[in-house]
């Protein structure tokens, strides 16, 4: 698959935005640490919100006819993509609620604590469904598996409890708490990704030239694309990775995304400064975004059947 | 009704005609224009509802050229008209003839993403995705006359390589063809049930061969005459 960098964005910028804002209701509404100040929940609410919607702009930028984008929100009883937006934007006066009365310190705690509870319902929902869009397709067998979901849960909650640590560590609360959540993500995401890496690895049933042409008894060999020069569908579903480049980029995955904030978080202990937070978190996020955009690079659609390749 | 197509592979040559015909009708048609992108140029691209790959099935001596034309498949259980977010991708109830509203259509290439048969194409001028209508505009159309009610590609075919019809009537002649001849449907292990058939090649005795090469008295005595007379 082609790796479009307005999707690729969207999903890393808004599953962060969501994790964070989960994370940042459970520990708000169980006192985590000492509980956070209104200071840090509306300043982390606020990071959220942003990411959230810097995201959510981005992913317009991939549709050819944006005019019509509205429309997106009329098919959520079939379509995962129209379920993505149509919880997205519910999600956001429950956020802006929440986050709202925060910062004021005014109306009641019941209000506050019931708009968040309902915004990160719809938190999780929102990206569950982002995940679906791609988990559904049954025509990329690296995507049509549970691990997708998965790890795009793991994933936008671990880069969100990194952001939560750097807000919590100003020295209001007991930062601790903030950083074991980094640490336990940190590793429910790697071994999920691991997983999903070994899944696609391992040959399991796919689909053939050979069922792709009903040629089930001979081998079969593409002969003649038809086509001058590129089409659609090669501009699309054509791009190939270098073996070698994959596995460099696995490497950077692992080793920035998981393996260096691991190992600096766990020399700098539960009281790491600001400063050095900020450093880990840019580097998880680059490792998140590589993640990203292999997850896009290594997905082989069936069409590439009909244009050379033997399976997918 | 469930109209669709029957592509012979066994008589199909590969000429392409069909996709010329297509791209000719329906670029003046309900979702036309189709663009093309640099048609003069060095990177000749464009829009297009039917294209032909060939294939080389068996390894030689035992091999065979197979011309193979797709389009859209108008599948039964059509999964990019599931995916659409906006309801730009319907499937008619009256025909099974899947379309997209080009003015609903927001351009997210997303069902061309659950299409496992490459049918559908963005088009980058309008911004949209357009696909094989099965010339919607064409087979019920009452000004032209009734044997001409056919898709542009199916009309076109020199080798008479496709066939359209109902298939949901046993005594069609797509039916029949595909209970007679064993037609099959691409992947079906998706389960897109897609209404396309397609006629594998005729079991045929092998033409002989190992004769070549070794000439009879007649083309002995050819070759002789070829020898002494001077042309």
């Amino acid at each position: 698959m082609h790796p479009a960098f307005s999707v690729i964005f969207f999903t890393v910028s808004s599953g962060a935005g969501f994790g964070l804002f989960a994370l940042l209701y459970l520990s708000d509404l169980l006192g985590v640490g000492g509980g956070l100040t209104p200071r840090q929940v509306s300043l982390a609410g606020g990071i959220a919100l942003v990411l959230i919607i810097a995201g959510l702009l981005s992913s317009v930028g991939h549709l050819a006819n944006p005019k019509n984008a509205w429309r997106a929100f009329s098919r959520w009883r079939t379509s995962w993509l129209s379920r993505e937006g149509v919880f997205a934007v519910a999600f956001f006066p429950f956020a802006f609620g929440y986050v709202g009365l925060s910062f004021l310190g005014t109306g009641s705690e019941a209000l506050r604590l019931t708009l968040g509870a309902v915004a990160t319902l719809l938190a999780w929902i929102t990206v569950f469904s982002t995940s679906m869009i791609y988990a559904c397709l049954k025509t990329i067998r690296q995507w049509n598996t549970p691990l997708v979901p998965a790890n795009y849960l793991a994933l936008g909650h671990y880069t969100g409890a990194l952001i939560l640590m750097l807000v919590a560590v100003d020295g209001q609360v007991d930062p601790a708490p903030y950083y074991h959540l980094v640490l336990a993500f940190l590793v429910a995401a790697a071994a999920l990704k691991a997983l999903y890496y070994f899944w696609i690895g391992s040959p399991v049933a796919a689909s053939t030239i050979q069922t792709a042409t009903g040629f089930t008894r001979a081998q079969v060999k593409l002969f003649d694309a038809g086509h001058t020069h590129g089409t659609f569908l090669t501009q699309e579903f054509g791009f190939q990775l270098a073996r070698r480049w994959a596995v460099l980029l696995r490497a950077v995955v692992f080793v920035a995304g998981f393996l260096v904030p691991f190992l600096w978080l766990v020399q700098a202990g539960p009281t790491v400064s600001g400063g050095a937070g900020a450093v880990v978190a840019l580097i998880a996020l680059l490792g998140v975004l590589a993640e990203r955009w292999l997850f896009f690079a290594e997905a082989r659609h069936v069409v590439n059947l009909y244009h050379g390749a033997q399976r997918c | 009704m469930r109209l669709g197509l029957v592509i012979d592979l066994d008589v199909c040559v590969g000429c392409h005609a069909c996709a010329i015909a297509c791209k000719q009708w329906n670029a003046s048609g309900t979702t036309g224009p189709l663009a093309d992108y640099q048609p003069y140029g060095a990177e000749p691209s464009g829009v297009w509802f039917n294209r032909i790959r060939h294939f080389e099935v068996g390894e030689y001596p035992h091999n065979k050229t197979i011309n193979f034309p797709m389009s859209c498949m108008h599948c039964e259980d059509a999964a990019c008209v599931t995916v659409c977010p906006t309801g730009a991708s319907y499937k008619r109830a009256e025909d099974g003839i899947v379309l997209v509203d080009q003015d609903k259509c927001m351009g997210c290439n997303y069902c061309s993403w659950a299409c496992p048969y490459g049918a559908r194409e963005l088009d980058r001028a309008s911004g949209t995705m357009k696909k094989c209508t099965l010339c919607v505009d064409r087979i019920y159309d009452e000004a032209i006359p009734i044997e001409e009610r056919q898709p542009a590609c199916v009309l076109t075919c020199p080798a008479h390589a496709r066939m359209f019809g109902d298939f949901d009537d046993p005594d069609s002649a797509v039916s029949r063809a595909v209970r007679e001849r064993e037609g099959y449907q691409l992947l079906p292990e998706l389960g897109y049930n897609p209404t396309n058939h397609y006629l594998p090649p005729r079991k045929a005795p092998p033409i002989p061969t190992d004769q070549v090469g070794k000439p009879g008295f007649k083309e002995r005595l050819k070759t002789f005459a070829n020898k002494i007379v001077k042309r």
